[in-house]
């Protein structure tokens, strides 16, 4: 069961109207390393987790990648909304917009569909603890690549929050690998 | 959103990041009795926040009260309001 909270989890501010940015950006809404793949993968691994703590974990982190993949589609849409059609024609969004107008769309800033093959959900919780943590520092080089071709100041402080989130869920994920490792070795049965 | 409802809202959104710290932290560490005071000290304060924020522009979720008619559906919704305080 979910519940909507009417609020995003980050002030999202832009400040120059932006149609190229915008294009780049939804990397992170529908690309292999998103948001989207993110929460996805998180939530659908729970089934099968062993232990209370894991559950836990994957069901809260899965919630605030949704989270995130909400406050991606606001600086995708505050970057184009007030784009007249000139200022999208000759960019990279063009082609965006001929398919889905202003509306955020869940594909990689290249144009490819977002699809379940960039996630994976192993019934193993070590391999899937593994995919878990590289998903992290993978979003967290996605960012760091936007970071540096972004120049709007509003957007670079939300792309920061967010990479700083990939970090902590990393972490987190580290540490419930440990526990479940050393929970795992110390059940011996004969 | 006048600047009163934006003062209010961003400090539910700060009060509601130390719940999700505390949230994730506790997960793995549940035997943490420091981190959880801490979490139950941010709960008791976000709920005093959300019901001052709830009575005077409506639900921020669909569980809650309202006053007549519906004020869940007002705007602005989350992705339009711009968020700098004159």
């Amino acid at each position: 069961m979910w519940i909507y909270e009417k609020r995003l989890q980050y002030p999202v501010r832009v400040d120059t109207t932006n149609p190229t940015l915008a294009a780049m950006i939804i990397e992170q809404f529908g690309g292999a390393d998103g948001e989207l793949s993110a929460g996805i993968r998180y939530l659908t691994q729970r089934w099968t987790m062993p232990t209370n703590q894991t559950k836990a974990l994957l069901t809260d982190i899965g919630t605030e990648e949704l989270a995130h993949w909400e406050i991606i589609g606001t600086l995708v849409w505050k970057l184009v909304k007030d784009a007249p059609v000139d200022e999208i024609k000759g960019t990279p969004f063009e082609a965006h917009y001929v398919n889905h107008g202003k509306s955020p769309f869940p594909h990689s800033a290249a144009g490819e569909a977002w699809t379940a093959a960039y996630i994976q959900s192993k019934g193993d919780p070590i391999a899937d603890l593994h995919e878990d943590m590289a998903a992290e520092q993978k979003a967290r080089a996605t960012y760091e690549w936007l970071i540096n071709i972004s120049d709007d100041p509003g957007v670079k402080d939300t792309l920061r929050f967010l990479r700083e989130r990939e970090i902590v869920h990393f972490q987190r994920f580290g540490e419930a690998l440990m526990i479940l490792q050393d929970e795992l070795n110390s059940k011996k049965f004969f | 959103m006048d600047r009163e409802q934006k003062i209010l809202l961003k400090e539910i959104m700060e009060v509601g990041f130390v719940l999700v710290e505390t949230n994730l932290y506790l997960d793995i560490q549940p035997n943490d009795e420091r981190a959880l005071r801490l979490h139950n000290s941010y709960s008791q304060k976000y709920k005093e926040l959300e019901s001052l924020y709830q009575a005077k522009y409506g639900p921020l979720r669909y569980t809650e009260m309202s006053s007549y008619p519906w004020a869940y559906i007002n705007g602005p919704w989350p992705w339009e309001i711009n968020f700098d305080i004159p």
